[in-house]
């Protein structure tokens, strides 16, 4: 950790809007938009209890895109539940843009592997679900902005690639058509902050790389603090401003590197030779990551 | 596709007269005593003939078993809920009611004769405690199987409960809903026919009960089918509701087959 431990200053004061305004004027140094301290989660009582992560620490910056990898079971969904406030550290603390999550409304666009689009709406109305719950657009919903709101989702849908879909039913689309519905779902409310859990996982290889273009896009286009988890050492290289691989369960950051590449990147810059040698440096982490969990296993 | 429906319907219809036809022959045939199985023509007339004195039972029967049903679905919609919902609710409400829906009414109908006199409301009543517990069923176990994943997305958004069970919980139950009103405005029927039979002087359970103290068997018959026949009248309206409003449950299976 390049930061050191100021974390607990960084606790002081709760900025009125957190989104926007990062500039912590005590430390005279931009608060992280995520910050987890010391966190340790454990699920399940004390006789049969899991520790998913110890002492884990780890800053995202405000427009970063953070790509999670590490061994299957390490942790890295927990982490991205933390940070959503779906679930409370047992011990330590996650800060977001200066405030400890707590229970509170957050403006978070998630997207997992599963699309979860709901059978009785169409995509669009499936799309538009997060502006029926999150403010200010929740207020507007019923009123004149409706027809707006409508706009936005059928844009969005054109920019995934769905266009002329917006009215039909889930049911009727395929499995990458939904996933595509699914990243704009979690992103029609403009969150300044997106946790993606593998949300690729499931898709072929080209519809995953269309996927990923679309995604630079969007993120180049607004700049939001993303948190990407993925088993994908390609992905996490194409999309991530930074990559960090865990250790096997309990988790912990063993290796945090920037990602050098010139954006926008291509997926033909996939295939050159700086980019194919830091995918297999991630690959060697992994592996030592995962044989010490075996070892560890064994030795029970 | 819809002419192979129609040939199905069709065949099924003839089906089900032939049913009759075969009855009143073996009737005929065997020379079957109209007290014992009354031919089903017999019943018929009976029924039309008799119908200015039968139809204020029809009515009030049919009255009785629709106050209870809305009474047992407002009971069932609400406790369902709450059990769907909160799982010490589920822990304490469940058994309980187990244990009530195993108790036959026929034991429960003096009681509410004993409280409330005989008439009307023991039948409203009896008709409310059979039916309301599919209801309850259904819809805590709709409300029971929202999807994780799902719930995560909205919560991170700053969902409340209610915005949850608003958006999803609810729509996700109507199919469970609505299946369970098919099944539960049948046992309404029972419910108020019992009571009838046992405390009230109206309604079609009363009427099968004077008739057959009376030895009118074709009368009984002829009671029996209306019952059948309102029962089946409702089943089918609240089918048709419930593939007008849920449709989407089944959306699939017709595309496929399309
Ligand atoms: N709700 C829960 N109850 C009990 N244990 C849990 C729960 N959620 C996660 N765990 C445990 O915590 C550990 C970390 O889980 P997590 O889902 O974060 O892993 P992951 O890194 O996302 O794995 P994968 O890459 O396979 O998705 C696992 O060993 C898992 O068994
Ligand atoms: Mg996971």
């Amino acid at each position: 950790m390049q930061f050191g431990m100021t974390i607990i200053a960084a606790m002081a004061p709760p900025a009125v809007l957190p989104a926007k305004d990062l500039t912590d004027p005590h430390a005279g140094r931009p608060v992280p938009a995520v910050e987890l301290s010391r966190v340790s989660v454990t699920f399940g009582q004390a006789s049969d209890s899991v520790a998913a992560l110890a002492e884990t620490n780890l800053r995202i910056h405000e427009g970063e895109f953070l790509a999670l990898v590490g061994p299957s079971g390490c942790g890295k969904s927990t982490i991205l539940r933390l940070v959503g406030g779906l679930i409370q550290p047992t011990e330590g603390v996650v800060i977001l843009g200066g405030r400890e999550v707590a229970a509170r409304a957050l403006r978070i666009g998630m997207a997992f592997q599963n699309p979860t689009m709901l059978p009785w709406l169409t995509i669009e109305q499936n799309i538009m679900l997060p502006l029926k719950i999150v403010e200010p657009f929740r207020s507007q919903f019923r009123k004149e902005k409706r027809g707006a709101f409508r706009d936005k989702a059928h844009d969005l849908l054109a920019q995934v690639g769905l266009k002329g879909f917006a009215g039909k039913f889930p049911w009727q689309l395929s499995g990458g058509m939904l996933q595509r519905a699914n990243l704009c779902r979690a992103l029609i409310h403009e969150p300044r902050m997106l946790m993606l859990d593998e949300p690729f996982g499931a898709l072929d290889q080209f519809t995953r790389e269309e996927l990923w273009a679309i995604m630079q896009k969007m993120w180049l286009a607004h700049k939001p603090t993303v948190l990407l988890v993925t088993h994908d050492l390609r992905e996490a290289a194409f999309l991530g401003t930074r990559i960090c691989v865990m250790s096997a369960r309990p988790g912990r950051i063993v290796d945090d590197a920037p990602v050098p590449f010139a954006r926008p990147r291509t997926i033909a810059m996939t295939f050159e030779p700086d980019f194919v040698a830091l995918n297999q440096r991630l690959r060697s982490l992994i592996v030592e990551a995962r044989s010490g969990a075996t070892v560890s296993e064994e030795s029970l | 596709m819809r002419k192979i429906i129609n040939r199905q319907r069709r065949r099924s219809f003839g089906l089900i007269a032939l049913f009759f036809v075969g009855w009143e022959v073996a009737c005929l045939v065997s020379g079957m005593s109209d007290l014992i199985l009354p031919r089903p023509s017999q019943v018929f007339t009976t029924m039309f003939q008799r119908m200015p004195i039968l139809w204020p039972h029809i009515l009030q029967t049919l009255m009785t078993t629709m106050i209870g049903f809305a009474l047992g679905v407002a009971l069932g919609v609400v406790l369902g809920a709450v059990i769907g919902v909160s799982r010490t609710a589920y822990e304490t409400a469940y058994p309980l009611l187990i244990g009530f829906s195993s108790i036959p009414k026929v034991a429960v109908v003096p009681i509410f004769v004993l409280w409330f006199g005989s008439g009307t409301v023991p039948a409203v009543l009896t008709a409310l405690s059979i039916c309301f517990f599919p209801i309850v069923v259904n819809i805590a176990t709709g409300l029971a199987t929202t999807e994780p994943e799902l719930e995560d997305v909205l919560k991170a958004l700053g969902a409340s409960k209610l915005d949850i069970l608003w958006n999803v919980g609810l729509p996700r139950t109507m199919p469970f809903f609505f299946a369970s009103l098919k099944v539960a405005v049948t046992y309404a029927f029972v419910g108020t026919v019992l009571s009838e039979t046992v405390a009230s002087n109206r309604g079609i359970g009363n009427v099968m009960m004077t008739a057959s103290s009376n030895f009118n068997v074709p009368m009984v018959f002829a009671g029996l089918f209306i019952l059948a026949g309102m029962g089946i009248a409702l089943y089918v309206v609240f089918s048709l509701i419930e593939s007008r409003v849920t449709g989407w449950a089944n959306r699939k299976n017709d595309f496929a087959a399309a």
